[in-house]
C-alpha cells in the first residue's frame, strides 16, 4: 500500500535542514509521495523508516536489465542493457510506456549447424533505420531441446553471442543450464528455466552467474507461487514467461498479473516483465506468429519470442512498437530535412510541409502514390499540424525562407518551384518577397488531393 | 497462495448490431469487456471480420489479389468468390469508381453494381462510398433505397453529410449506418449524438473511430480505440456504446512496406508477405484496442486473424 505524504512525514526527522534540497519536511515527504525523488536523499533518516518506505514506495512493476547494446545502438537508447518491465499504467493515453517490446529469432540443438547459420545470417540482415530508431533484432532465444549434450547446448549459445545480441536461454536441463552460463554469463543473458519443480537449482546457478531468471507454471498460479517462493530466497531478479499452454492462457496471464501489479494495492509478486513465446504458441505458422507478437506487443510482453524473424515481420512490427511506446503528449516529429520521394533530384520540384510525423507520413505516402518525382523540404515547425504551428508562428513565410537559406535548398537543388499547404495559402506573397526568383504554387488544402495536384502538374510540363 | 485475480465487471454493455437478413447475419459488438478478456466475462459475440472488394474489379489492384480472384470476370464474380474465403463474417464492396478525381462513375451505374452484388451472393453486406463527401451523401442514399430489404451497412455518415446519409440510411429504408469521424474520441461522441439527434436509432449505427497502418501514426488510433471503449465500459457512456469497425486494408495496403517493390527494396524479401502481415499487425492491433470489426483485402490475413480471435475466445 502507497503511504501517504503524512505518513512519509512521520518518519522523517522534521528538522528541516535542507540537505534533502527541499525547503522543508513536509515538502520533502509530499515529494516522496508522488515518486518525484527517492527517500534515499534525506540523511537522517533512520534504517528502519528507509526499509519501511522503500518497501512501500518502490515502483509496483520492477526494471530487469538484460544483456549489452550492441555500441553501435542508436543514439536514443544509450542504455548499455536492455531495460525491461518498470511500466506504470496500463494504457498509454494515461502516460507513456516506458520500455518497450524486444523481439528475438530462435536457434535450437535440434538444428544442424547449417541451419543454425542461416537463422542467425537471416536476422542480422534486419537492421534499419525508422525515424531515428534502430530497427534489429535484438534477442535471440537459444532452446535447448531433450537429449542434446550441455556442450553442444553451450557451444551454441556461444554461437549465438558471438552475434552481439541478448539471449534468452530456454533450457530445463541443469547440467547444459550451467554450461551454457559458463560460456556466456558475461553477456548477461535470461537464465529461463524455472519452474515449481526446479526453482532454488536454477535461482542458485542464475544468481552464482549475476543473470536474471525466467520462470514459468502450468498456470498463473503456479507461476505466481514460484515467483513467491523465489522472492522469499531472495532472487528479486526475474522475468516470468507467460506460459505456452495456449493463446488465450498466455494473454489472460499478462494482462492479470499486470492488472495486480499496477492495482492500487499493487502485488509486486505480479510486477515483473514477461517472455512471450510465440513461436511455441503457433509452431511453423509464420503469419499466426505475425498475429500473436502483435497481440503481445500490445499487451503486454517484454520479450516476444518468434522461430525467425522476417523483414515482412519486422516492418510493421518496429512501426507499431515505434508508435506504441510513444509519449502521448508529445507529438513525433520529423527531422527537418529534404526528403526526396519517387526518385526525386535536384531537378525535381519541390513541396514543404511540417515536422509533424502525422502530417509528414500522410503526405509522403500520397506523394509516393502520385509517382511524381518531388523533394519534400520539412522545416522546423515545432512538432505541429499546419494550421496549429501557422497560428503558433512556428510555420510562417520567415521560418520557411530561414529553412531554405540554412539547409542550403538553392545549392542543393536547382528547380525553383516550391508548392505551399493550401491550408497557408496566405503565406504567398511573403514568401515571394522573401524568396526572389521561386515560383511559389499554393497546393491542395487535403493530402489525398496531391495526387491529382501533381499528375496534373506533371501533365502540364509544370513537374 | 494463488495469484489474486483483480477481475473487472461493466454494468454496460456495447449494443449488438445485426447485419444482413435470414439466415446469413452476423452480429458486430454485444460485448462487455476489454477486448478478449474473456477471464473478466465469456465472449457472446466474437469479432468479425470483413473482405473487401471494389467496383473497379481487379484493374488497381496488386497482383497478389489478382491471382487470387484469377478467372473472375466482373464484380460479381469476385464477390462470389469473396464470400467463400475462411474467416470471412461479412462481404464489402467499396464503390471507389464514384470518386469525382477518379473514374467519376455515375451514381445510376454504381448502384446497379451494389444492387447486382447484393442480389448474386447471400451473405451479411457493408457498402462503402467512394470518400468524397458530396458524391457519397448522394450516392449512399441511393444505394440505402436499391437495398432496401437487405440490412446492409452503409459506410459512411461524416460530420459533413450525415444528415443526407442518416437520413436515406437510418430513417427512410431502414439500413445500417456507418459513422466516422478521425482519430478523436469527442469527434466520435459528437457525431453519434448529431446522428442520434437526427431520429436514427443508435442500435442501428456502428462507428469508424478512423484508423491508420502500423507505423503511421498509429499511436492515435490505439489510444482513440482505447479510450473510446474504456468510456463506452466505464462511464456507461451510451453515446459511445456503438460497435467499432475498422476499415483496415484501405490503409495497409498504400503503405511503402506493403507497396515497394522487390527491384526496389530486394533485402525486404516478397512484396506479398509484406502486404499480408502489414495487413495482419494492423488488424490486430485495432482488435485488441477495441475493434469489434476489421475489414481485410486478402484471403491469408483473414484466415490468420480468424483464427487468432478463435485462439482468444
Amino acid at each position: 500500500m502507497a503511504l501517504t505524504g503524512i505518513q512519509i512525514f512521520k518518519l522523517t526527522p522534521k528538522k528541516n535542514c535542507k540537505e534533502c534540497g527541499s525547503p522543508t519536511c513536509m515538502a520533502f515527504a509530499m515529494k516522496v509521495a508522488q515518486g518525484a525523488v527517492g527517500i534515499d536523499k534525506c540523511p537522517h533518516m533512520s534504517e528502519d523508516a528507509v526499509a519501511q518506505l522503500s518497501e512501500a514506495s518502490a515502483p509496483p512493476m520492477k526494471t530487469i536489465e538484460i544483456g549489452k547494446k550492441p555500441f553501435a545502438d542508436n543514439k536514443n537508447d544509450k542504455d548499455a542493457a536492455f531495460k525491461l518491465g518498470g511500466e506504470t499504467v496500463l494504457f498509454r493515453h494515461e502516460k507513456t510506456f516506458v520500455n518497450k517490446t524486444r523481439y528475438a529469432s530462435t536457434v535450437s540443438t535440434a538444428m544442424d549447424d547449417a541451419k543454425v547459420d542461416q537463422v542467425l545470417a537471416d536476422m542480422a540482415k534486419i537492421d534499419y533505420d525508422r525515424i531515428g530508431d534502430r530497427m534489429y533484432v535484438e534477442f535471440i532465444a537459444v532452446d535447448y531441446t531433450d537429449g542434446a549434450s550441455a556442450e553442444a547446448y553451450a557451444a551454441l549459445a556461444a554461437k549465438a553471442a558471438a552475434t552481439n545480441r541478448a539471449l534468452v536461454l530456454n533450457v530445463k536441463d541443469e547440467a547444459a543450464a550451467a554450461a551454457a552460463l559458463a560460456a556466456v554469463k558475461d553477456t548477461k543473458p535470461v537464465l529461463n528455466a524455472a519452474d515449481a519443480s526446479n526453482y532454488e537449482a536454477m535461482s542458485k546457478l542464475a544468481a552464482d552467474a549475476g543473470v536474471v531468471l525466467g520462470v514459468t507454471g502450468a498456470n498463473v498460479d503456479e507461476i505466481y507461487d514460484t515467483v513467491a517462493a523465489l522472492e522469499k530466497l531472495g532472487n528479486k531478479n526475474l522475468i516470468i514467461d507467460l506460459g505456452t499452454a495456449s493463446v488465450k492462457d498466455a494473454f489472460a496471464n499478462g494482462v492479470l498479473l499486470r492488472r495486480a501489479c499496477l492495482d492500487k494495492n499493487p502485488d509486486r509478486t505480479a510486477g515483473y516483465p514477461t517472455i512471450v513465446n510465440v513461436a511455441k504458441l503457433a509452431p511453423g505458422d509464420a503469419h499466426q506468429q505475425t498475429a500473436l507478437a502483435t497481440l503481445f506487443t500490445m499487451k503486454y510482453g517484454s520479450i516476444v519470442i518468434l522461430e525467425e524473424m522476417s523483414y515482412a515481420q519486422a516492418l510493421p512490427l518496429y512501426g507499431l512498437r515505434q508508435n506504441l511506446f510513444t509519449d502521448p503528449q508529445k507529438a513525433p516529429r520529423i527531422e527537418p530535412g529534404i526528403y526526396p520521394i519517387n526518385g526525386a533530384d535536384e531537378n525535381s520540384v519541390c513541396l514543404t510541409t511540417v515536422d509533424f510525423a502525422l502530417t509528414y507520413f500522410l503526405v509522403s505516402g500520397e506523394l509516393e502514390r502520385s509517382g511524381v518525382p518531388c523533394n519534400l523540404l520539412i522545416s522546423d515547425a515545432g512538432g505541429l499540424s499546419v494550421l496549429t504551428s501557422w497560428a503558433a508562428g512556428k510555420f510562417s513565410s520567415g521560418s520557411i525562407a530561414k529553412y531554405i537559406q540554412e539547409f542550403d535548398i538553392e545549392n542543393k537543388i536547382k528547380n525553383r518551384t516550391l508548392i505551399l499547404p493550401g491550408k497557408v495559402a496566405v503565406l504567398k506573397g511573403d514568401l515571394e518577397a522573401k524568396l526572389p526568383g521561386w515560383n511559389i504554387v499554393v497546393g491542395p488544402t487535403e493530402a489525398v488531393q496531391l495526387v491529382k495536384f501533381l499528375k496534373d502538374m506533371q501533365a502540364n510540363g509544370q513537374a | 497462495m494463488p495469484l489474486n485475480k483483480k477481475l473487472q465487471k461493466f454494468s454496460a454493455t456495447v449494443r449488438s448490431v445485426e447485419l444482413g437478413t435470414g439466415d446469413k447475419t452476423t452480429t458486430l459488438g454485444g460485448g462487455n469487456t476489454y477486448p478478449f478478456y474473456t477471464f473478466d466475462n465469456p465472449t457472446a459475440n466474437p469479432a468479425k471480420i470483413g473482405i473487401e472488394i471494389s467496383d473497379l474489379g481487379l484493374a488497381d489492384e496488386p497482383d497478389c489479389i489478382k491471382e487470387f480472384y484469377a478467372g473472375c470476370e466482373t464484380v460479381v464474380d469476385m464477390a462470389k468468390k469473396a464470400v467463400t474465403v475462411e474467416g470471412a463474417d461479412f462481404l464489402v464492396l467499396k464503390l471507389i469508381g464514384g470518386d469525382p478525381n477518379g473514374e467519376n462513375k455515375s451514381i445510376e451505374e454504381l448502384v446497379e453494381v451494389a444492387k447486382a452484388v447484393a442480389d448474386a451472393v447471400d451473405f451479411p453486406l457493408v457498402v462503402e462510398g467512394c470518400k468524397n463527401v458530396e458524391k457519397d451523401a448522394q450516392l449512399l442514399a441511393k444505394v440505402a433505397e436499391a437495398l432496401q430489404g437487405k440490412n446492409v451497412l452503409l459506410m459512411s455518415a461524416k460530420e459533413e453529410n450525415y444528415k443526407n446519409v442518416g437520413a436515406a440510411a437510418g430513417l427512410a429504408y431502414d439500413q445500417l449506418l456507418g459513422a466516422e469521424s478521425a482519430v478523436d474520441i469527442n469527434l466520435a461522441k459528437q457525431l453519434n449524438v448529431l446522428i442520434k439527434q437526427l431520429g436514427v436509432d443508435p442500435g442501428k449505427v456502428v462507428m469508424n473511430v478512423g484508423s491508420a497502418a502500423a507505423g503511421y501514426g498509429f499511436d492515435y488510433c490505439i489510444s482513440t480505440l482505447d479510450r473510446v471503449k474504456g468510456a463506452a465500459l466505464g462511464q456507461s457512456d451510451d453515446s459511445l456504446l456503438m460497435p467499432i469497425i475498422t476499415p483496415v486494408a484501405d490503409e495497409t495496403w498504400s503503405v511503402k512496406e506493403a507497396s515497394a517493390s522487390e527491384e526496389d527494396v530486394p533485402e525486404w524479401g516478397s512484396v506479398v508477405e509484406r502486404a499480408i502481415d502489414m495487413e495482419i499487425t494492423t488488424a490486430v492491433a485495432c482488435l485488441s484496442c477495441g475493434s469489434d470489426a476489421v475489414i481485410l483485402k486478402h484471403p491469408t490475413s483473414i484466415a490468420t486473424v480468424s483464427a487468432m480471435i478463435k485462439a482468444l475466445v
